[in-house]
């Protein structure tokens, strides 16, 4: 599905990271921890080809993206959900029609989708700040959103950046459990996050693994 | 490459109202765009108006530009007929020359008789004949001719009407030319205005832009949102431009004497030059927007 090999990355001076190699099989739910600062960001974004590779090679659905055209790109961010670290949103627009943006830009009619959107507000629990601006969001609310507006399309992998960043302990249980939920649908979860109480509370709910990125390189841990 | 259809062109001027609300407007590229589209094609008209007329006169005085010359010989009584012969025959064998005839007694009788009465004893006064030219379309070398004729028929003289109409042609001509080129520079101009406001109009929505990116979207899309806009904008100033340029041409002034400015407007179906102006505009703007989009977005991954 997500395949790194030898994978090197650097923003210039100094490799960030240092020939990493993994594979995200289907269904697999990963937690990627690390000290801030350490490129789990960086590592994400090779996943769904926002950057490329300095060396090695990166395989998004069996094929390099290097290889991908810039239409190809698009389709292929169609089919994984990423919620961001600073969650991206359009804060003109109203939180649905964010949380509707990859429907409308790949050119689906919203009022097809109407009941799905709905259903899928409700799940986040954003269904009463449905015409709410972004900014007029609590930071939960957001990430929530963000969450939503990464499963709309029903993609095949979820990467989450630090979507528990700024929520308290309830919340963070709340949006772990919604991709916990999304896991057992048969999606292919990524969680990047330094909160260790988050990767233990999961325990026993998920059969997860945990990678960590330290000193430019990737080690897979124990299965939780 | 993309069939073209009419329900393509209709997506294209509908739009997509979703995709239209993701790019916010920009108030100030948009009035931007219409003002300068609308008083480059207000230029345009007048510009279109000084081709056409240029044009038209070009054409009347080229044909008027009189197929014929004349030869006139001055000689001794007893030397005219041979001369006349003697230039008949260099005319004939001078390509370019259609035909050549000898005035008739008459023929001269009237030209003289506003000066010298009806009853002109043409035998008695040292007259010059006239030889009539008709040249053929591709004109002759009336400085190759003067040169035989020199020669042969020393007292010929060479009178070519086109001498003093020639210039006046080529001015015509060239005013069309200068016409065309300001329509060809107003339009560059246009292209230019419209690339700067819709370079402005990406830059202000460039977060816009790399959500839509991250989204999923293609860039025909994102560039879309933009060029339908900036196209619609260009194609509506352009027609009030028009329209206003059209209504001056109308209210310039006519003269009532033959002349250059009292020509300047369109006649008839040349009512319908004006029309192009819009869509000309409309295609200048689409290819910038379209160009200025790709540009940016191929600084994005
Ligand atoms: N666009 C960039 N240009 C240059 N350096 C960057 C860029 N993005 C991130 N970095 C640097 O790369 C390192 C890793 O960043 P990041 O992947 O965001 O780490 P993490 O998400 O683990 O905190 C940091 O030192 C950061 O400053
Ligand atoms: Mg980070």
């Amino acid at each position: 599905m997500i395949e790194l090999e030898q994978v090197s990355y650097s923003y210039g001076e100094g490799e960030l990271l240092s020939d990493i190699s993994i594979s995200l099989t289907p269904g697999s739910f990963h937690f990627l921890t690390g000290p801030s600062g350490a490129g789990k960001t960086t590592f994400l974004k090779l996943c769904y080809g926002e950057l490329l590779p300095t060396a090695g090679h990166v395989r998004l659905f069996d094929r390099d993206v290097r290889s991908l055209a810039r239409d190809d790109i698009a389709e292929m961010r169609r089919r994984i959900g990423v919620v961001h670290q600073d969650c991206q949103f359009l804060d003109h627009l109203p939180i649905a029609d964010n949380i509707a943006l990859p429907l409308t830009v790949a050119g689906h009619s919203v009022h097809d989708d109407q009941s799905n959107l709905t259903e899928l507000m409700s799940w986040v629990g954003l269904r009463a700040r449905a015409y709410a601006l972004p900014p007029e969001l609590s930071g939960g609310e957001r990430q929530r959103a963000a969450l939503a507006r990464a499963v709309i399309m029903s993609p095949d992998v979820i990467l989450a950046d630090e979507p528990t960043g700024n929520l308290d302990w309830e919340m963070s249980q709340r949006l772990l459990q919604l991709l916990v939920e999304l896991n057992k649908m048969g999606k292919t979860v990524v969680i990047a996050t330094h909160d260790l109480a988050l990767i233990r509370a999961a325990k026993g709910q998920v059969q997860a693994r945990v990678l960590r990125i330290a000193n430019r390189h990737l080690t897979v841990g124990a299965d939780l | 490459m993309k069939q073209f259809e009419l329900s393509h062109v209709m997506d294209f001027i509908i739009g997509d109202a979703q995709a239209e609300r993701a790019v916010p407007p920009t108030g100030f590229t948009a009035r931007l765009t219409l003002f300068a589209a609308a008083v480059m094609a207000f230029l345009a008209v007048f510009a279109l108006a000084l081709s056409v007329s240029a044009g038209r006169l070009s054409e009347r005085w080229s044909a008027e530009l009189a197929q014929s010359a004349t030869l006139r010989i001055s000689a001794p009584v007893g030397q005219m007929q041979a001369q006349t012969d003697a230039a008949l025959g260099v005319l004939e064998t001078t390509p370019g020359i259609a035909s050549a005839r000898v005035l008739s007694d008459d023929e001269q009788r009237a030209l003289l008789e506003p000066w010298f009465g009806p009853d002109v004893p043409l035998e008695s006064l040292p007259i010059p004949r006239l030889i009539e030219i008709v040249e053929a379309d591709i004109g002759f070398d009336a400085e190759g001719l003067r040169l035989r004729l020199v020669a042969e028929a020393p007292g010929a003289v060479l009178d070519d009407h086109t001498r003093w109409r020639k210039p006046l042609a080529a001015a015509a001509s060239r005013l069309w030319f200068l016409g065309w080129l300001s329509i060809v520079l107003i339009f560059a101009v246009m292209g230019a205005m419209i690339t700067l406001a819709a370079n402005a109009a990406l830059a202000a929505n460039a977060k816009v832009i790399s959500v839509m990116r991250l989204v999923g979207a293609k860039d025909s899309y994102i560039a879309n949102a933009f060029v339908r806009r900036f196209t619609l904008r260009t194609i509506t100033g352009a027609a009030v431009g028009m329209v206003i340029g059209a209504i001056a041409v109308v209210l310039l002034p006519s003269a009532q004497e033959e002349g250059f400015l009292s020509d300047l407007g369109f006649a008839g179906a040349g009512w319908l030059w004006p029309l192009i102006i819009p869509i000309v505009a409309g295609v200048v703007a689409f290819l910038a927007t379209q160009a200025a989009a790709r540009g940016t977005l191929k600084e994005l991954r």
